[in-house]
């Protein structure tokens, strides 16, 4: 677990920290995120001891970061930085290698380990013995979280890591972070601009103001759901009604049976799987359809889409298995909607 | 000029031999002065300025001022090669320093930062780090220096001490460009031989260098 | 340090030849006429250069060359060859202050943000307006820097060419040296050392305020 405790980092002529206390627990992604000025980069490096509070006091599992050898401390945390920072004078191999290295680890042991992990990141062995000035920028950063995962530290620093890269590359980046993180379930801190970028990534998310407030700290949903106040609502954007849907599963909506597709004009293939919509203008594709586990606002947006109002389930085989309805869709909001009234508010 | 370079072969290749000495000694001298000198310039920021300016100074005085001046501080004979070898020292320290200095700055912000998130104390990661990716600029010094002092060497003949610029000073003497000829080519050969090393000895430690884009890549 | 020659007024007398004032006129003299000569002659070619890219290969080699010619030797050729006097000693003067200006001019112009460059033709500026309004001033720190390279090899060997019958200070240097007396060498050597000295800065300082502060880094954002 890492604790701000009532820290305070000021600058002549500003504060870029003011008085931030917070729990990030262990084991869980945290996402710091706020527009620029708000201190979250500067939080995040007080963490490693890059920076060092003005007041208050940074601690992991307890134990004040301010007391101990700067260089042991670093060796443990794995931090990720946006254009990757990796060694232009090194192999990607041995800029992987690099905290083991210094850990003392014999240049086999640490070779076999960094080959381990490039594949681990996505990139095959051909990349080893190659340059940082060969790769592409999304392969650069993958080298760079390689690098920070090489000594298998608990906790890892991650500052705008996805953000120099172009939204196709980024999409697959969020794809195997989320992989990663499942696999390793490491405590990870992670700062990014983008709220979109926050909700998506983040067990937590913590929105800090300009000056270093925090302003709300808290699950994606609790924010979407119930923001704090109108810099947090504008903040997290719009569509925030339909972005909370995506924490919804729509395990819990009526099924009904394919057959009633069948006749408002779906076609099914010998294999029982949809192939489109007969309407009076031809055959229109499906747009795609749900399995068991997919969100609530996944089948909306289905169902917006048909032509029939129709959103339809396939089973692990890609065959039609039901059907959900778009009048059972609006009952369902409605239904909603009365919960989330009874609810306390978070 | 081969006719020249057959009856006095002996003569001119102890001129080579003196030049080489005369000019490479220095070099090396003054390389590894200049790399300390150069980090602190770096290290301490308030620095940097006051040592470039001194350097920038002393680049400046002319060769021949130099050599004849030294004798008054170091208290050698006039005409000794020690004179040449000191200034020549002081030139390549002079270029070097802010050579050293504006290479380790080059290195990018970012890779060092992240050098030190990783756990880099401050000397390993100067030598693991900063030196290795400054290097290709601090090459480039060094090979101006190396050249620099091989044409400054032979300047040195107008006090005794010349090297291949023995040769100059007899063909004028006697009114006889062979030797002249001779030496100039010597000179000229024997900077572009220094060059070439220099830079198979860059692409060979720096073999990075060859992926990078123009900006990065030496000269 | 026997500096009595130095400090002797009788020295520096401007109206006595070969006073300590002649001298540095006189070497200055050699300086600026080098300089300009070769001024005219490289910056044309390495601005064209620089602009067509043609040839560049002789611009980025220019430098390392003109480094490696041995100036006393140079020197000694010329005037071997051409007889002593004022022409063969700045011939040798101008050959080597041409490198450096060459390879600056070349490498400022191909410095350039292209895009700036762009931009000015595509305000509708004419090639010649885009060279003296854009292209020249934002190549200007490196072709100062050229300037000051070339004068410092000009000053250096001008104090050398004594040896081959010029005037200037080196003189002071080589007369000196031919007679024993070394006060008359000192002498020479530290008036030379300063005028240098003096020089560059004086180079520098032109440098700083010909530079627009835009590009210098002068005109800092506000706090």
């Amino acid at each position: 677990m890492i604790t701000f405790d009532e820290v305070v980092k000021v600058y002549p002529g500003s504060t870029a920290v003011d008085h931030l206390s917070l729990e990030l627990p262990t084991g869980k992604t945290t996402v710091l995120v706020g527009p620029s000025g708000c201190g979250k980069t500067t939080s995040l490096r007080m963490i490693n001891r890059m920076v060092g509070p003005t007041s208050g006091r940074v601690l992991i599992d307890g134990r004040d970061v301010a007391g101990q050898d700067e260089a042991l401390l670093r060796r443990g945390i794995g931090y990720v930085i946006q254009h990757a920072g990796l060694f232009p004078h090194r192999t990607v191999l041995d800029n992987v290698a690099t905290v083991p290295m210094l850990l003392g680890s014999s240049r086999r042991e640490r070779r076999a380990a960094a080959l381990e992990l490039l594949e681990r990141v996505g990139l095959s062995a051909e990349f080893a013995e190659r340059y940082p000035a060969q790769l592409s920028g999304g392969q650069q950063q993958r080298v760079g979280v390689a690098r920070a995962l090489a000594a298998d530290p608990p906790i890892m620093l991650m500052d705008e890591p996805f953000s120099a890269v172009d939204p196709i590359v980024r999409e697959g980046l969020h794809r195997e972070f989320l992989r990663l993180q499942k696999d390793l379930g490491k405590t990870i801190v992670m700062v990014t601009h983008d709220i979109d970028e926050a909700i998506k990534l983040g067990d937590l998310v913590a929105i800090l103001r300009q000056g270093g407030h925090l302003a709300q700290f808290g699950t994606p949903r609790e924010l979407l759901e119930h923001p704090v106040d109108e810099f947090v609502a504008e903040f997290v954007g719009r569509d925030r009604g339909l972005r909370s849907l995506s924490f919804d599963a729509a395990d819990d909506l009526p099924v009904r049976p394919v057959t009633e597709a069948v006749g408002a004009g779906l076609v099914l293939d010998e294999a029982g799987r949809p192939t489109g919509w007969q309407t009076a203008a031809g055959l229109e594709a499906t747009g795609g359809t749900f399995r068991t586990g997919d969100s609530l606002r996944l089948v909306i947006d289905l169902a917006i889409g048909s032509p029939a109002g129709i959103a339809v389930r396939v089973g692990p085989d890609g065959a039609a298995d039901g059907i959900v309805h778009h009048h059972d869709l609006v009952d369902h909001l409605a239904a909603r909607r009365g919960r989330r009234a009874a609810e306390p508010s978070a | 000029m081969i006719t020249y370079l057959s009856n006095n072969g002996d003569t001119v290749l102890a001129a080579l031999r003196q030049h080489i000495v005369l000019a490479l000694l220095p070099v090396l001298i003054g390389f590894l002065v200049a790399l300390p000198a150069g980090y602190l310039g770096v290290r301490y920021p308030w620095l940097y300025h006051p040592l470039i300016n001194t350097c920038g100074v002393l680049y400046s005085i002319p060769s021949l001022a130099l050599f004849v001046f030294l004798p008054v501080i170091l208290g050698t004979k006039i005409l000794s090669p020690l004179n040449i070898v000191v200034a020549l020292t002081v030139y390549t320290v002079a270029l070097l320093t802010r050579t050293v200095a504006d290479g380790l700055r080059s290195v990018d912000e970012l890779v060092v930062q992240s050098a030190t998130a990783m756990g880099y104390r401050r000397f390993r990661r100067l030598v693991d780090v900063q030196l290795p990716v400054a290097l290709p600029v601090i090459l480039a010094g060094l090979r101006v220096a190396t050249v620099a002092n091989i044409s400054l060497v032979s300047v040195g003949a107008l006090i005794g001490v010349g090297g291949l610029g023995q040769l100059f000073t007899r063909g004028f003497q006697l009114f006889y460009i062979q030797p002249i000829l001779v030496g100039i080519i010597l000179s000229v050969l024997l900077a572009a031989v220094a060059d070439l090393a220099i830079v198979l000895i860059q692409r060979a430690v720096t073999p990075w260098t060859r992926f990078q884009t123009g900006e990065r890549g030496p000269a | 340090m026997n500096l009595s020659y130095l400090f002797d007024a009788a020295n520096w007398d401007p109206a006595t030849s070969g006073s300590i004032p002649q001298l540095i006129l006189s070497h200055l003299w050699y300086v600026a006429l080098a300089l300009l000569i070769g001024t005219v002659i490289a910056l044309p070619v390495g601005l064209w250069i620089g602009h067509t890219g043609r040839g560049s290969f002789l611009a980025i080699n220019a430098g390392n060359a003109g480094r490696s010619l041995p100036t006393l030797g140079l020197l000694m050729l010329m005037v071997t060859l051409l007889g002593l006097g004022l022409t063969p000693v700045l011939i040798a003067l101008t050959v080597l202050a041409i490198p450096p200006i060459l390879t600056s001019a070349y490498a400022g112009i191909r410095s350039l943000d292209q895009r700036v460059v762009d931009a000015a033709r595509g305000v509708g500026m004419r090639p010649w307006q885009v060279l003296t309004q854009v292209e020249l001033p934002m190549a200007l720190p490196v072709l100062m820097s050229g300037l000051r390279s070339a004068a410092l090899q000009v000053v250096a060997t001008a104090t050398v060419a004594a040896a081959v019958g010029l005037g200037g200070l080196g003189r002071l240097l080589i007369d000196g040296l031919a007679v024993n007396d070394y006060s008359r060498v000192l002498a020479g050597a530290i008036v030379v050392a300063v005028l240098a000295v003096a020089l560059d800065l004086l180079l520098a300082l032109a440098q700083r305020r010909l530079v627009s502060p835009g590009l210098s880094g002068r005109a800092r954002k506000d706090p």
